[in-house]
């Protein structure tokens, strides 16, 4: 029998799949945690990401001859990290700082007309093709085997989950412990107020955007290694799975976001596995729809209380 | 550039900044200006460095934030040298009397001016420009209905374009019915989706609305890449029936249009015909929508864009009100669609994905949400002007052969769209006059107007 073996398999993919989505998730949930935004161009953040650490593997590998790749990885993702996190800063402070307090729809549509600029950005800059490195970190290990099918799961694979579990519980810590994340939690439930206590709201909104695309790095960085490959218009999908799973796990919620990640990381493929892989983003956006009519607070939100 | 620039930093300060700013541009073109990434013989990907692109890039910027810092803020500061653009009476009342029958007459007799001016190349200007305007003014309006006029922002709006083009497509391949039968059939089938979509995101607002419209139009797209029996996925359909004149084909053949007329056969015929057509369908959109404007229904929309809450205590029913700007907005989507495949002949996915949507938004917004006229002035400005860049060849000579303008149309794009929701984040033409006032009508200004959930 071949069923649990590529049932055990798909999970490990699934789960592999969701972390990544789970670390973009909590990008949107800290930046509409604080100014109630989405932010379209999030999942664009996300694509830029990878293409910084794909040059970044590049100059390393191939002109600096770096032999250790766990090394160029870490020296790579910090150096994406930082690239991002000034990148969202920038938009930030050129795109939504002008329009905070504007009427609600404007932060969303200059969101918009970011995304559209950062994916044709890149389009141009570094052409519309493929953009893929050579597999690296290859080592696996076999978890179980079948009559004819191994169950693997590589250390890439393992990488991924423990990156993922670590920053989680970093940003949760961050978030409820300290004093930026107090802030952060004022600034959510009053700017003006936050303000007069002494809080400087612009800054904190700043920094709350730079968290978010290192997260959005890290994710991309891992896309990269594991998937070997980027185009200029991959932000957009995982952008708004990310979304889906943020939403699902209940916005505002940290762990609600890596938890939506990896549900939105399973059943997409288990769907791919078990129904159809043409029709996987159809299943991610039906949910997304779905959990939006039915469970707006997701699973672990709070319910949105309207105040007149 | 925490810092606001004032007078007390002067040049120095200027320069100060603008040396932060090219820093900061260095640090963020880098990675992905700097450095190309190409695949070499052996297909592995390398790398190329552009160092003179990334410094003139920088150079631009420093140089833009320079001028701004220096010479554009402290005018713009000091109010008695702010620059006013002040537009003398004499004009304002000249537009006045005379701005809209120019403006009907110019659109009446474009494809003559056209024809007269470029000659045989007249096609081009009539379908790129005339024509695919046209629909686009179409388009913003059935949306302008749902964003503008009932608050729903609906970035998946582009469905329904995909369901009028795709009725008229498959209905005229498989049942061989003439375009005229299937129009009304493509605005209904439209009207009916756009309801269907309503029912389950009533309870929805704002940006959650925004996303899961935004997921319905991904949905509708994926189904038609997928289902390849029916839809023919990426490959499309070609060969849809073309409007006819009263049962004439504009066809080379002896039944054609200009073989009846005893003319030389042109494809110009043709254009022009469709351009007439559409523009009576415009004309006669803008009618409809000022109309159910004056109507119960359409003060019903304004006012729940205004304040949901409020209309809800004041015993508007938000449900029909929300699900009938959804069928009509989508109504005009449908029609749309269908005149986009009289128009090209052919239709495939790649016409109806997520950015035709927000080019459709952009052109709503930019215009000002609600503003029939600005709609239409941003549908003229936004498809004219990424039009143009196709003509813009000269530019070729300017940064050699291998510059490719119509590349950078959606960057521009884009970088528009951030740059004018920040000038103007109520659009051009942003005051919302109330169409019924109590007394005396006041112009509230709409950047004034705090807006209501929804």
């Amino acid at each position: 029998m071949q069923q649990l073996p590529i049932f055990v398999q798909q999970l490990i993919n699934g789960l592999t799949l969701g972390s990544i989505y789970g670390l973009i998730a909590i990008g949107y949930t800290l930046v509409f945690g604080i100014i109630g935004m989405v932010n379209f161009a999030h999942g664009d953040v996300f694509m830029i990401s990878s293409f910084v650490a794909l040059v970044g593997f590049l100059i390393l590998t191939s002109w600096i001859g770096i032999g250790s790749v766990a090394l160029a990885l870490v020296i790579v993702l910090i150096v994406a990290m930082v690239l991002t996190a000034l990148v969202n800063w920038t938009i930030e402070r050129v795109a939504y700082r002008p329009l905070r307090g504007s009427f609600r729809l404007a932060p969303l549509i200059s969101a918009i007309g970011m995304s559209i600029f950062l994916s044709n950005f890149v389009q141009v800059a570094q052409g519309p093709r493929n953009k893929s490195i050579p597999p690296t970190f290859n080592d696996m290990i076999v978890v179980m085997r079948g009559s004819g099918y191994d169950v693997t799961l590589s250390y890439k694979q393992i990488a991924i989950w423990i990156v993922t579990a670590v920053l989680l519980v970093a940003f949760w810590y961050l978030v409820s412990r300290t004093a930026l994340g107090r802030a952060q939690r004022a600034c959510e439930q009053d700017p003006k107020m936050a303000a007069l206590v002494g809080i400087d709201v612009d800054r904190t909104i700043s920094i709350t955007f730079m968290i978010a695309a290192a997260l959005a790095a890290v994710a991309g960085t891992l896309y990269l290694t594991f998937y070997g490959v980027v185009r200029f218009d991959d932000g957009f999908v995982p952008g708004v799975k990310a979304f889906t799973a943020a939403v699902l796990g209940g916005i505002g919620s940290l762990p609600g976001a890596v938890l939506g990640g990896l549900l939105i990381g399973l059943i997409e493929t288990l769907w791919a596995e078990y129904v159809s892989s043409a029709y996987k983003d159809v299943a991610a956006f039906s949910i997304l729809a779905i959990v939006m009519i039915f469970m707006p607070q997701g699973i672990l939100g709070r319910p949105d209380v309207e105040k007149v | 550039m925490s810092a606001e620039p004032s007078a007390a930093t002067g040049l120095a300060g200027a320069l100060r900044q603008t040396a932060i700013t090219a820093l900061l541009t260095f640090g963020l073109l880098l990675p992905l200006v700097g450095f190309d990434t190409v695949q070499n013989i052996r297909n592995e990907l390398v790398l190329e460095t552009r160092w003179p692109l990334l410094f003139a890039l920088v150079a631009v910027v420093a140089a833009l934030r320079f001028l701004h810092l220096a010479v554009i803020a402290p005018r713009l500061a000091d109010p008695a040298r702010r620059p006013r653009v002040s537009i003398p009476d004499s004009l304002r009342t000249a537009l006045a009397r005379w701005g809209k029958p120019v403006t009907l007459g110019f659109v009446v007799i474009y494809p003559v001016l056209a024809i007269l001016i470029a000659g045989t190349g007249a096609g081009k200007w009539i379908d790129n420009f005339g024509i695919q305007i046209l629909i686009y003014v179409m388009l913003g309006w059935g949306l302008n209905v749902v964003v503008g006029l009932a608050g729903l922002l609906d970035l998946g709006y582009v469905a329904f374009y995909a369901i009028g083009a795709y009725t008229i497509a498959l209905l005229g391949k498989n049942f061989d019915l003439s375009f005229w039968m299937m129009f009304p059939l493509a605005g209904a089938l439209a009207a009916f989706w756009g309801i269907l979509l309503g029912f389950p995101v009533l309870r929805l607002r704002g940006d959650y609305l925004a996303v899961v419209t935004l997921a319905f139009g991904e949905i509708i797209r994926m189904v038609l890449i997928n289902w390849v029996p029916v839809t023919n996925g990426y490959a499309g359909i070609g060969a849809i029936p073309r409007p006819s004149l009263f049962g004439i084909p504009f066809t080379a053949g002896p039944e054609g249009f200009a073989a009846r007329l005893g003319l030389e056969f042109s494809p110009v015929y043709r254009l022009i015909f469709l351009y007439y057509l559409l523009l009576g369908a415009v004309f006669l959109t803008a009618i409809v929508i000022d109309r159910l404007r004056r109507l119960p229904i359409g003060r019903a929309w304004e006012a729940l864009r205004e304040d949901e809450i409020a209309c809800r205590s004041l015993g508007i029913n938000t449900t029909t009100s929300k699900l009938t700007a959804f069928a009509i907005g989508a109504m005009f989507g449908g029609f749309a669609g269908a005149f986009f495949t009289a128009r090209q002949g052919f239709i495939s996915p790649e016409s109806v994905n997520f950015s035709e949507s927000a080019v459709i938004l952009a052109i709503v917004v930019l215009g000002g949400m609600g503003s029939q006229v600005g709609v239409a002035i941003a549908a003229v400005a936004i498809i004219g002007g990424t039009e143009l860049l196709r003509e813009l060849e000269f530019l070729k000579l300017l940064f050699g052969a291998a510059f490719d303008p119509t590349q950078y149309r959606m960057l521009l794009f884009g970088f528009a769209m951030v740059l004018i929701i920040i000038w103007k984040p109520r659009g051009l033409i942003g005051t919302r006059e109330p169409t019924v006032a109590l007394k005396e009508r006041k112009t509230i200004s709409a950047d004034m107007v705090r807006e209501g959930h929804g």
